[in-house]
């Protein structure tokens, strides 16, 4: 909430957020969240021989909504599809060097917005997964549950 | 880089010449003001004028103002203070753009089997009279409204609203916290019966607060010990801060003309600049709003980011989006004036201080621009309407 509980890294990927836009040849685009709810996901993905060659994503939300997705799109450029779908919101959160309790909740979108866009892209090749089929955001109520009582920053 | 700060409405500084007369009350003159012997005297003075300039800054009399620990206190006296004595009457009324303290105040009685219902606004969030005429009955105990709402600073019909009450032979609270630095107030010429006051938002000390109650309303105190203030707010007096309390209001009731008339030239610049940017509109009246007020909602992004990119740039502001409460729930006041989610989720307060100066405001208009669009060009949902 305040600017001091967020760490350099969160600050530094909100202040140049990698990757942002959308991929004019994406081969799958995944959308999660809801502006009602203050944050709404966009990730789009190139896939070439089985590995995500490029990305990119909007996010409409919070600072913490920003610079997770930002992060993640780093850390998921370059990876097969089997290790970009075993890539979990601590991997990313660790990338950040933490986040503060209060913003959890928004940083989850990051990982689902890439489960999502995985999604269609198996389901564009036919292929029906889902359990990367993400709908809304209580599949992580015991998740954030969890995190909420860990230490996190 | 100097920080320009536009926040006003969460925090304001002490002034010097406050700090100053409150200095010699931490030391020289410690003494307790229930002390009969000469070191209780001063004290006990510095007090009574306290409650003077308290008592002139809204036209009441000395007698009518308790000192309290600041405006949570003096609502939570006010609206829980006269309830015993209003026994058959089990409706307290509130209105929907109340501040957090009242509305935890009024919540909480529900537990005490009283009724709570709140006065809808319109869209501007003036709160709607015929409504309030409809809801204000024998059963109502309590009517509690802002004189200004804190966060879009729209001024309420306080006069009209306190004579409602009257007629029903309840009582009115007016929460004055966020107004009484801008705005003159007669409360009996308002018909007012119990008015909240707090000394930061008059840029006195924290920690002070004050309580007015019309001559003649039947109150309880909360706090039970040794009887000071009348026995409504026992316990030994705060007094350093009372005299500060008493300083800030009476510089205030002195630059009552002056620094509101100033922070509305900027503030209406303020608006002009920001209203400018496309798909950005003010929220709130446009007329009869605080003189230093300006809330703005931009279309298509959040507010903390921009409250964050702000910071980021040396500007401190609020913002009415979830992501920035830690209740993680949009504005009420917002919602209660019928915005989307989305609309309060992008909306900043901006709340002027007597010292902003010209440059404060130009350099939130030359940096705002940019900002908007950056997040735009972010946003999923700015991309959708392209």
């Amino acid at each position: 909430m305040e600017r001091l509980e967020y760490s350099k890294t969160v600050l530094e990927h909100f202040r140049n957020p990698r990757n942002v836009g959308e991929l004019e040849d994406a081969d799958a685009v995944g959308t999660v969240g809801n502006p009602v709810c203050g944050d709404m996901m966009e990730l789009s993905i190139r896939v070439e021989d089985n590995r995500i060659t490029d990305i990119k994503f909007r996010t409409f939300g919070c600072a913490s909504a920003i610079a997770t997705t930002s992060m993640l799109t780093e850390m998921v450029k370059g990876k097969t599809l089997e290790e970009a779908e075993k890539l979990s919101w601590d991997d990313v959160v660790g990338g950040l060097e933490g986040l503060p309790p209060v913003k959890v909740h928004c940083s989850l979108l990051a990982v689902d917005g890439l489960k999502k866009a995985l999604y269609e892209y198996y389901k564009s090749r036919g292929i029906i997964r889902e359990d990367l089929n993400i709908k809304g955001e209580s599949e992580h109520e015991e998740e954030e549950a969890v995190k909420e009582s860990g230490p996190l920053v | 880089m100097d920080r320009v700060y536009l926040d006003a409405a969460t925090s304001l500084p002490v002034r010097r010449e406050v700090l100053e007369e409150m200095l010699p009350f931490f030391t020289e003159h410690f003494g307790n003001p229930s002390s009969i012997h000469e070191l209780g005297r001063i004290p006990r003075e510095a007090v009574e004028r306290s409650r003077g300039h308290v008592a002139s800054l809204i036209s009441a009399d000395p007698s009518e103002i308790v000192f309290t620990s600041g405006a949570t206190e003096s609502i939570n006296l006010a609206m829980r203070g006269v309830l015993p004595f209003l026994k058959e009457r089990r409706k307290v009324i509130i209105s929907s753009v109340d501040h957090m303290s009242v509305r935890a105040t009024a919540s909480a009685l529900t537990s005490g089997g009283y009724v709570v219902e709140y006065l809808p606004v319109d869209d501007v969030g003036r709160i709607d009279i015929g409504a309030a005429e409809r809801m204000i009955d024998e059963e109502t105990a309590v009517v509690s409204f802002p004189f200004a709402s804190s966060e879009v600073g729209t001024v309420q019909p306080a006069g009209e609203l306190a004579s409602l009450a009257h007629s029903a032979g309840a009582l009115s609270h007016v929460d004055l916290t966020m107004s009484a630095l801008q705005m003159p107030v007669d409360v009996g010429e308002c018909g007012i019966d119990m008015a909240t006051l707090s000394s930061p938002d008059l840029m006195g000390p924290k920690g002070v607060g004050a309580l007015f109650i019309r001559k003649g309303v039947k109150i309880t105190s909360l706090i039970k010990g040794g009887g000071q203030e009348r026995n409504l707010r026992s316990g030994s007096e705060n007094v350093p801060g009372i005299v500060g309390m008493g300083a800030a209001a009476r510089i205030a009731g002195e630059r009552m003309e002056e620094d509101p008339a100033r922070m509305r030239v900027l503030r209406d610049r303020l608006i002009e600049g920001l209203t400018s940017i496309p798909e950005s509109y003010l929220n709130g009246d446009p007329e009869n709003r605080l003189p230093n007020n300006a809330n703005v909602r931009f279309s298509y992004i959040e507010g903390e980011s921009m409250l964050l990119m702000l910071d980021l740039n040396g500007i401190s502001v609020s913002t009415g989006s979830a992501c920035a409460q830690k209740t993680l729930e949009a504005s009420k006041t917002l919602l209660a004036m019928g915005l989307k989610h989305e609309e309060a989720h992008g909306s900043l307060i901006f709340t002027l201080n007597p010292t902003n100066t010209e440059h404060d405001i130009e350099k939130v208009i030359e940096v705002m621009p940019g900002i908007v669009s950056e997040l735009r060009a972010m946003s999923p949902i700015y991309n959708m309407k392209e």
